[in-house]
């Protein structure tokens, strides 16, 4: 039997059984009653103690979200979604008081633990997670969001004596005000699109990062994302802000347990570098994607967006989509300082009826600026992904330069593959080079790795990180093993 | 130094812009090659030597700050590089440029026309052109298939050399520049260069030979080296300087310059 | 011969009687620029043409435009159509042609409820070349000439249909120019049997005042052959639009174009091609050069169905900037089906290259000559495609009279 027509019927027999992080966790939580209006906002800024600027912007958000429609231009389809018939606001059940790893819920910290994200802060300074023959890891600061609030913040104390900030954005709206006001919104607008909009209405919690002028962060940031509850949405809401000459990088992981119906997810991320500062953005998303019968899963909808401010600053996106019944986003750049860099990189894995459209934009505004795009997708089962992008030269973008370059691989015949890039010049000087190709794993290439003694699947899982090699290789050290491994579950099923 | 009315380059200063940075490259070159003398110029890795043979032929990123170039009694700087082809100069390049789409042998009418054209003489027709051209291309042992291909696509890095030869013949040059014409050179490629080179010499043809080996000046014999350093010629003497180079260095020059 | 859907008459024929009568319905379908088809080129002008019949045509003036653009020793069969309807006096050697009468809503590939501009010349259409080429037969060469001349707004809507039978050939050479501020929307529909093998080279060299809208829908059976390609240089705004359809296997298709604008003309060429059956071709070399302040848009999609296997795509869009105002958008799609497939894409853009302009002007050759071999050279592997060879210099000396009117 050829390979193909062996890997279309194992796609056919994929189950549900592949998503490992689909347990539940039994928590007391504390729920907003369904429903959005004035009054769910309301109650939410109350819960959280908020200001009353922040409400008050809160409340435009809303006002703004109720005369938009959602976007019809993506590719993928789904059901109306009814918003009156979900959560804003769930939050375990917990004493009030300044967060420690002794006051979190023992059950909330199994369920990091059971997903592999390090909490205990000693544990990892020891090194006692180190399995043998693996090197030592350098500590990475975590913030683990659970449904729609900050549960813990690791390493606080030493990021603080760096001057870092990494909090939760709820504490930063209460101990570093003057920054939140200033930078909430200004990158992605309170009604910038359907989903900023819904999300700066109801946003509940997220990562909040500051890092001051010159200083380079002295460990990975890390946030990690779980949707528990039922019937909720999540809506965190993550800032960066770095300053003259400072460097972050930030990991962002995701998932949440399996259920029959969608749950929507419309997270709004802002990053700000100033002359020549550094962020880079990594994230693994890993949300719930539905059965093999495209029941349940994620609603991804999702705005990124980041602006290269300064000078020669320079932000990068790496992106690992694996996840989600449906993805929508497009983490973007706005180069605006002189020299400043943009980059996007990103793997997309669709399988049984997973859709995703992802991609980014590259807005040149400033001379000599540089992006580039480097997007890798690769569809399975029923499932649908297009890569959607935008490279815009301004006027004054002279010299700019742009280079993208998007690959499709599909693995049987009931799946689709799309590549939709825009590209919009107005400067002569600056120069645009986009290179897309679509292609099926080549057979050649199988028999050769099974010549040579590989099992399919396995052959499967060497060309297919083969082909997004470009793209982990971006990754830090902590996620692209943890990406590959996920890529190979992904496609699991999807092969012999 | 004596001013002759050929080729004087006086304390000449330029600069390029490296990412926003200006970046000095040439810093007060003089130099003097009289009609009909070869001279070669030979120096480390980023003294400036491409940059002097750019300059010269008119690149647009190269900034002059300072000094002159005096070429037949005219001001070399102000003239656009066409002008300073008609006038004489010809460039070999180090990497000749590859012209997708442009047929070799209209590429070579066109400007073989144009030089005649601003010299005042008379432009080739389709045959004559067609027999000119073809004498050379004999000489030089090179297919008709040549003309046909587009200007360097595809070319083999010999092919590239006798092609920028057969363009130097034609165009007839009074000053030719050769740009490291000999790297990544064979031997058989290196006479085709040396060949075309000596073939021209005569009382109204002189050249700048720019090498960083002894091994081309074994075929072109210099009437004059030059040793140049950070952006300067530091040491001048006859063809006997190529072989102490050769033997002993460049550190001795750059030690008697610092 | 291929199976053509039929439009139900009486619904084309209710839409022609309302259109007809009430022209501001055929405005109200005109899309906006939040369609997505029409992101890039706005129909706000156009929306002004009252949708007139055209004044009968001045003759003399029509022989002049011809005169002045068809070259003086083209030997071809011509077929005339002056503001919108066939003039045999200045036609000529149709005779070796199989030409029917126009018959109104003839044709059912451009229905109107597929596209709003394929609805107005379903409505307006008066006259248009009704060509059949019967099987085996290569018909040789013929140029369709497309005059249009008058004062004031008007428009003309001719609809074509050009139909080759299995195993026949035929190169056709459309050529569109006028004087005055017309909007011309001509309507290809056009059949290739299988085997049968239609080479479309099209000028348009419209008046720089006019709008001129076409649509070419074509269908292309086993093995069978569309090459196609599309010289814009006119009209203050244009759109070329294909709808390439590979209705058999192993059909080829090519949509290339050049669009070469100056002063502060928009120009739109936008496809479809879709790979309906299996171990089918298509091919795309779009290029643009944009001069002043004028305005390129590119936007082409290849489609590939879920059955169409060992599908081979190759779309190639590039823009020369020789203007700082100038300014180009393109859109290359690929949406496919089908796993076992070849296709891809490029696209560059930028200004001329300073190192080639270089080492032109080191060997002699002025500036603006040199600026002149390299756009040339940029256009020279896009018109080498067209599969007719003899449409090659017609093309060139086309470009070259361009290049040498420009401002």
């Amino acid at each position: 039997m050829p390979a193909v027509t062996e890997t279309r019927e194992a796609v056919e027999t994929l189950s549900q059984s592949t998503y490992k992080w689909g347990f539940e966790t039994d928590i007391e939580m504390e729920i907003a009653p369904k429903g959005l209006s004035e009054d769910t906002i309301r109650f939410i800024s109350a819960r959280k103690g908020e200001p009353e600027w922040l409400l008050e912007w809160r409340l435009k958000a809303y006002r703004a979200w109720c005369e938009m429609e959602p976007p019809l231009w993506a590719k993928p389809h789904h059901p109306p979604i009814d918003f009156q018939d979900a959560h804003y606001f769930a939050e375990p059940k917990k004493k009030p008081g300044p967060k420690s790893l002794e006051e979190v819920d023992p059950e909330l910290l199994r369920t990091y633990e059971k997903l592999g994200i390090p909490l205990h802060e000693q544990a990892l300074l020891a090194g006692v997670e180190v399995p043998e023959g693996e090197e030592a890891r350098m500590p990475v600061a975590v913030d683990a969001v659970f449904d729609s609030v900050s549960v813990v913040t690791t390493f606080r104390k030493t990021l603080e004596e760096a001057g870092v900030i990494f909090c939760p954005i709820s504490d930063a709206v209460k101990e570093h005000p003057e920054l939140v006001q200033r930078y909430l919104g200004s990158v992605v607008p309170a009604g910038d699109n359907f989903y900023a909009a819904l999300n700066s209405a109801v946003f509940t919690d997220g990562s909040f990062v500051y890092v001051p002028k010159g200083v380079r962060c002295p460990m990975e940031l890390s946030t990690y994302f779980r949707i528990n509850a039922r019937n909720t949405g999540q809506f965190e809401r993550t800032l960066i802000i770095c300053e003259d000459g400072a460097s972050v990088s930030y990991l962002e992981g995701c998932t949440a347990p399996q259920r029959d119906e969608n749950q929507l997810h419309a997270a709004v991320v802002e990053l700000v570098a100033t002359d020549d500062a550094s962020i880079k953005y990594s994230t693994v998303q890993n949300w719930y994607p539905g059965d093999a019968e495209g029941n349940g899963g994620i609603y991804n909808f999702v705005t990124k967006r980041g602006a290269c401010r300064g000078a020669r600053s320079k932000i990068s996106w790496t992106q690992v989509e694996t996840g989600s019944a449906i993805t929508w986003k497009y983490p973007s750049c706005i180069l605006a300082g002189e020299g400043s860099v943009g980059e996007f990189y990103s793997v997309a894995v669709t399988n049984n009826h997973q859709q995703a459209d992802t991609g980014t934009k590259m807005i040149h505004l400033a001379p000599n600026t540089r992006s580039t795009i480097i997007a890798k997708t690769i569809s399975a089962g029923r499932s649908d992904s297009t890569y959607r992008g935008l490279v815009r030269m301004m006027p004054k973008a002279r010299g700019a330069r742009n280079f993208t370059q998007c690959d499709s691989l599909l693995i049987g015949d009931q799946c689709g593959a799309h590549t939709v890039p825009y590209i919009e010049n107005r400067n002569m000087t600056a120069r645009i080079e986009h290179e897309a190709t679509t292609s099926k794993i080549s057979e050649d290439q199988l028999f050769y790795c099974r010549s040579r003694g590989l099992s399919e699947e396995d052959a499967v899982g060497l060309i297919v990180n083969g082909f997004c090699k470009d793209v982990l290789k971006e990754l830090p050290m902590e996620f692209a093993v943890e990406a590959q491994k996920l890529l190979q579950i992904s496609l699991e099923g999807s092969v012999g | 130094m004596t001013m002759t009315d050929f080729l004087t380059v006086t304390n000449l200063r330029a600069r390029i812009d490296d990412n926003g940075t200006p970046k000095e490259i040439l810093r007060g070159l003089d130099l003097e090659i009289p009609p009909g003398e070869v001279h070669a110029i030979m120096g480390p890795n980023g003294s400036g030597k491409s940059t002097l043979s750019y300059v010269l032929s008119g690149r647009e990123e190269y900034e002059v700050t300072e000094g002159s170039v005096r070429f037949k009694g005219q001001d070399l700087l102000a003239l656009e590089p066409d002008e300073r082809a008609a006038l004489g100069v010809f460039l070999a390049f180090q990497a000749p440029v590859e012209l997708p789409g442009v047929n070799n042998a209209n590429f070579l009418r066109t400007a073989v026309n144009a030089v005649r054209r601003a010299r005042g003489e008379a432009e080739l027709d389709a045959v004559g052109f067609l027999k000119a051209v073809r004498a050379e291309t004999k000489r030089l042992h090179m297919s008709d298939e040549m003309l046909k291909r587009q200007v360097n696509v595809g070319f083999s890095g010999g092919e590239k050399k006798r092609n920028e030869v057969l363009q130097m013949r034609m165009l007839a040059p009074s000053l030719a520049i050769l740009d490291e014409t000999d790297s990544g050179l064979d031997i058989d490629a290196l006479r085709i260069v040396a060949d075309g080179v000596n073939s021209l010499r005569g009382p109204d043809f002189s050249a700048l030979v720019i090498t960083h080996h002894q091994r081309l000046l074994d075929y072109i014999h210099p009437d004059r080296v030059h040793v140049m350093a950070q952006g300067r010629i530091i040491h001048s003497g006859g063809p006997e300087v190529a072989h102490e180079l050769e033997a002993k260095g460049y550190a001795r020059y750059l030690q008697a310059a610092a | 011969m291929n199976a053509i859907t039929t439009l139900q008459a009486p619904a084309l024929e209710r839409f022609i009687a309302r259109a007809r009568g009430d022209v501001s319905v055929l405005r109200g379908d005109l899309p906006t620029r939040a369609v997505e088809a029409w992101h890039y080129t706005s129909l706000r002008d156009v929306a002004k043409v009252p949708f007139e019949d055209a004044p009968d045509a001045d003759f003399e003036a029509a022989r002049a435009l011809i005169d002045a653009h068809f070259p003086a020793d083209l030997n071809m069969a011509r077929a005339v159509f002056v503001n919108g309807r066939f003039t045999p006096d200045l036609s000529t050697g149709l005779e070796a042609f199989d030409i029917a009468a126009f018959s109104p809503g003839s044709g059912a590939m451009a229905r109107p409820e597929r596209d709003a501009i394929a609805g107005i010349n379903a409505a307006l259409a008066q006259d248009g070349l009704t060509l059949r080429v019967p099987q085996d037969v290569d018909a040789g060469r013929l140029a369709l000439i497309s005059v249009d001349v008058g004062q004031g707004r008007f428009s003309t809507h001719p609809r074509h249909r050009i139909v080759l039978e299995d195993g026949a050939a035929l190169s056709l050479l459309d050529l569109n120019f006028g004087s005055g501020a017309y909007l011309s929307n001509p309507v290809f529909e056009i059949v290739v049997g299988d085997r049968a093998r239609l080479t479309h080279a099209k000028v348009q060299d419209e008046d720089c005042e006019a709008f001129h809208l076409a649509l070419v829908y074509a269908d292309v059976a086993t093995r069978g052959l569309y090459d196609s390609f599309t010289l814009t240089m006119g009209a203050a705004l244009s759109r070329h639009e294909v709808h390439a359809g590979l209705l058999g296997g192993h059909a080829t298709v090519h949509v290339n174009a050049a669009q070469l604008l100056d002063g502060d003309r928009h120009a739109d060429l936008t496809s479809v091609i879709t790979h309906g059956n299996p171990d089918c071709v298509s091919r795309q070399t779009v290029k643009n050069v944009l001069l002043d302040t004028s305005h390129g848009v590119f936007q082409g999609k290849i489609y590939v169905d879920r059955i169409a296997q060992k599908t081979d795509g190759y779309q190639m869009n590039q823009a020369l900037l020789l203007s700082d105002r100038a300014q180009i958008d393109s859109k290359p799609e690929l949406e496919i089906y089908a796993d076992d497939v070849r296709c891809s894409h490029g696209a560059t853009v930028g200004a001329l290259d300073e190192e080639q302009l270089f080492y032109l002007q080191s060997r002699g050759i002025p500036r603006d000559d040199a600026r002149a071999m390299l756009v040339r050279a940029f256009l020279t592997d896009a018109i080498a495609l067209i599969e007719d060879e003899g449409m090659h210099t017609l093309l060139d000396a086309a470009v070259d009279a361009w290049w040498a009117r420009r401002s």
